[in-house]
């Protein structure tokens, strides 16, 4: 804030003689918070429609007759793990490595694939097992929020895909690294929901 | 041509599906077709689709598509309100064994289109036009802070709108009311396009909005001219802040519950089922989690309107900012707090409808500040009678009486005597029109000055002015009496001819509000006839107090030459008291972003995959899916979005405006 503005005595100061320029994407991590806690309240809804509805199996099957708690400890790994490489890229790109960088990124990129990989198969699995999104509200509301998760992943390895189509071609600069700031913010963030669902539908799951 | 081909191509979509047995909706569309046609072929003779396509279509600018905004909600309001008097005239009519002249199919879909409508295409347009037009200009920016994202939120409300507009002829709108409630709107009540219209189009306009409100809290947040601390915000930009946090953290809300619901329909999961373990009621909370914050979204910007009018046209800084910001805030967190009064019948048991009674009567305390606050701006002030303060006063008459029914249906037991009933659609009503729709009316012929360099004409704003009052008065007082004596909403035929008479005076009262929109429109109309009588060169007609009056009318594509800086609330008001000068010269380079047309292909791409999911066309939807994510990510590969207005290019403008104020003297 400009104080010589409202100094007493002197000349009033009434607008700035320099372009007041706003910084290219000042806004923009401030906009992508805003961003994230937005699908955060998506997610927040389907957790709370799997709180109520989660234990109405309907004569079906229940969490222990289909959990595979073991898969899904590795599959946690797989998120856990591409979460650790995004850091180690963006450790990276501060110092300005591209080759690095790059490398981290496809090794991030990769963990997420195999997260989504045993993530279909379990869905396969329970599917075939007549376990479908029809069966019970219970397994509604488990496909829905899993699912989406897996969906947000997707798009993040769609989005990370892109990105590095964009450092190999302009390099590291300004506007890649906000980007790439913004694709960790959102890596980041569905491992933190991942964890929600971890904890509150598969291992809470288990105890029901 | 096979059948399975035919299917593949069309999904639901035959000839049946396009109502041509409806007399009423083929008239209808006779009439927008021509329209329509004469429309398109005039912007064809007068080759206009070069000029609307560089300068506003693809524009970035806050003022444009701020304006934009306006003209979709002021488009949408003819049809929302055609479906309101077609409403008034059947229940009107439809005595004494008549069946009127609106069969049940049809009424059904009128109501709920009449409620969606005026919700998200009429007054969610207008309120979002308003801020982006008025707070970049009030804060001291040049535009928001993220440009291309303006345009692309407005293109998605505009596919949410056609969307709805296409169901009115290609197939059918939903029947269920505003809300769409399962199980009536699941797939085995409601089998039909209906809904998943409803759905889709949502879906696609609550992009626009959720985004439209992202942008507008970072502008606020960000881009604040130097000395505006957040205590020194107009009370508008404040208002405009406090709706957007509720648009981030509401909408979402309503999106998930939209596919939640769609799931049910397309995928056949069971959450709002009766069977299979599912919850009606769960959707029924979530949809108001995100509804009663809704409400408080379309009043809060007119809030601050009015706190702009007041202090402006009493010639007083506002009394009781401080209090003014407190009690917005303090409703923004109360609005989450409420929700279950919409449902107070659902059973949830006394200690909870208790709370939720409460909370609901605690957030008159703020809003009564806020009148009184008003009332003291006024008091011992040198009141200029002109339309906007016109309208403010209209405001505080009716609003009062709208929340003061509001408090009473607040009471549990009450409520479940006037729950459904015709009295809660009066009370609504009459807070949305009496505060909503007067503010807006408050803040177009405040702002409209600003926008175009000339005022509105005031002898039809005045008649607009009366039509509209009066007849908001006639036609929701007699529901208030017909909802007391326990008439339930959404009928389209009555047996008690006693009754009869109040639908009446309501029919004449809508008429009323007829001949008010026709005077509005009037009144655009010779006011643009009149313009060089009405112009306003100063670019502060009101004698205005906040940092837009500073800049000239219509304001440059860079708003001002340099950034202001804020000393006072009312920073305008301290530069005219402190003695400022405009400066003449030492004009510099100035930074803009450029225009671009993704945002209309984005939106387009949005439209044509909600028309292929809603009419089961699978290679639709997918194309289009595909295209749209092909273009959103082609879109990034552009790094180069602004340009600089060059300083011989500021200079020359101003300059022409310097010519003006001196000829003006």
């Amino acid at each position: 804030m400009d104080s010589s503005a409202t100094t007493a005595g002197t000349e009033p100061v009434f607008h700035l003689e320099e372009e007041h320029a706003h910084a290219e994407g000042s806004s923009t991590m401030l906009g992508f918070w805003l961003y994230l806690m937005s699908d955060c309240l998506i997610f927040a809804m389907l957790f709370a429609a799997y709180g109520v509805l989660g234990a109405n199996y309907a004569a079906g099957p229940a969490p222990k007759d289909l959990f595979d708690l073991d898969l899904v400890a590795i599959n946690t790994t797989m998120l856990l793990l591409s979460s650790i490489t995004y850091g180690f890229a963006m450790l990276t790109m501060d110092k300005g490595r591209v080759a690095a960088t790059q490398a981290w990124l496809a090794v991030t990129g990769l963990f997420g694939l195999a997260f989504l990989s045993i993530e279909l198969y379990e869905f396969a699995h329970m599917i075939h097992e007549g376990a479908t999104p029809q069966r019970s509200a219970f397994l509604s509301s488990f496909f829905t929020l899993v699912g989406t998760h897996g969906l947000h992943v997707t798009f993040g390895i769609v989005w990370l895909v892109t990105l590095m189509t964009q450092v190999a071609r302009f390099g590291l600069i300004e506007a890649n690294r906000r980007r790439l700031m913004c694709l960790s913010m959102f890596w980041h963030f569905l491992d933190v929901v991942w964890i929600g669902v971890f904890t509150f539908v598969y291992l809470m799951g288990m105890l029901r | 041509m096979p059948d399975t081909l035919t299917k593949f191509i069309f999904g639901r979509l035959t000839l049946d599906s396009l109502p041509l047995h409806e007399p009423i909706v083929v008239a209808t569309f006779v009439a927008v077709a021509l329209g329509g046609i004469a429309l398109l072929g005039a912007i064809t003779y007068f080759k206009l689709w070069g000029y609307l396509w560089r300068e506003w279509f693809t524009s970035v600018d806050h003022k444009k598509i701020g304006i934009m905004y306006m003209v979709l909600g002021l488009v949408m309001l003819l049809r929302g309100f055609s479906d309101a008097i077609m409403m008034r005239l059947q229940q009107a009519i439809a005595f004494n064994g008549s069946e009127g002249y609106l069969n049940s199919h049809h009424y059904d879909q009128i109501f709920t289109a009449h409620g969606v409508i005026m919700i998200f295409f009429v007054a969610m347009p207008f309120v979002t036009g308003l801020m982006n037009f008025v707070v970049p200009l009030q804060i001291g920016a040049r535009d928001v802070s993220f440009p291309f994202l303006n345009n692309f939120s407005f293109w998605m409300t505009v596919g949410g709108a056609i969307l709805v507009m296409a169901s009115l002829f290609v197939g059918e709108f939903a029947r269920t009311g505003w809300l769409a409630y399962p199980p009536l709107s699941g797939i085995g009540y409601s089998p039909d396009v209906g809904v998943d219209y409803y759905i889709w189009a949502l879906q696609v306009a609550g992009v626009g909005t959720t985004l439209s409100g992202i942008n507008l809290i970072c502008t606020i947040i960000k881009m604040r001219a130097p000395g505006m601390t957040m205590m020194r915000m107009p009370v508008f930009t404040w208002t405009s802040l406090c709706t957007n946090v509720l648009i981030v953290a509401s909408f979402p809300v309503l999106t998930a519950v939209l596919s939640l619901l769609a799931l049910d329909r397309y995928v056949g999961t069971n959450f709002f089922t009766n069977d299979f373990g599912g919850n009606p009621m769960m959707y029924v909370n979530l949809i108001w989690i995100w509804g009663h914050p809704e409400v408080y979204i379309l009043i809060l910007p007119l809030f601050g309107v009015f706190s702009e009018v007041t202090s402006t046209f009493s010639g007083k800084r506002l009394f009781g900012y401080t209090s003014m910001v407190y009690a917005t805030v303090v409703i923004t967190i109360l609005s989450y707090l409420v929700w279950l009064h919409h449902f107070f019948t659902m059973g949830s048991g006394a200690s909870v409808n208790s709370f939720f009674g409460i909370t609901t009567m605690i957030i008159s305390i703020p809003t009564g500040a806020k009148i009184f606050n008003w009332l003291f701006t006024m008091y011992r002030g040198r009141i200029r009678f002109e339309l906007p303060m016109m309208w403010t006063m209209a405001f505080m008459l009716t609003f009062v009486v709208g929340g003061m029914t509001g408090v009473l249906l607040a009471v549990p037991p009450a409520d479940f005597v006037l729950h459904n009933s015709l009295f809660l659609i009066a009370h609504f009503h009459n807070v949305i029109i009496g505060g909503v729709l007067f503010g807006l009316f408050a803040g177009i012929a405040y702002w409209w000055p600003k926008a175009f360099g000339f005022k509105l004409d005031p002898f039809w704003g005045k008649v607009s002015f009366w039509c509209w009052v009066v007849g908001f008065w006639f036609a929701f007082m007699p529901l208030y009496i017909l909802g007391l004596m326990g008439v339930t909403r959404r009928m389209r035929v009555f047996d008690d001819p006693s009754l009869q008479i109040w639908f009446v005076i309501a029919a004449f009262g809508a008429v009323l509000i007829a001949f008010g929109i026709a005077a509005f429109l009037i009144q655009i109309f010779v006011s643009i006839r009149k313009r060089e009588a009405l112009t306003d060169p100063t670019g502060d007609p009101w004698d205005g107090r906040t940092l837009e009056w500073s800049t000239s009318s219509p304001p440059p594509a860079y708003n001002f030459a340099f950034t202001p800086v804020v000393r006072d609330n009312d920073a305008w008001w301290d530069m005219k008291k402190a003695g400022y000068t405009r400066p003449l010269s030492g004009f510099k380079p100035i930074h803009m972003p450029s225009n671009t047309g993704t945002g209309v292909i984005l939106a387009a791409f949005s439209v044509a995959l909600g028309f292929g999911l809603i009419w089961y066309m699978w290679w639709l939807a997918a194309l289009s899916f595909v295209c749209l994510i092909a273009t959103a990510i082609g879109h990034t590969f552009n790094y180069h979005r602004d340009f600089h207005i060059p300083a011989a290019e500021v200079t020359q403008t101003e300059e022409a405006r310097t010519t003006l104020l001196v000829a003006q003297g």
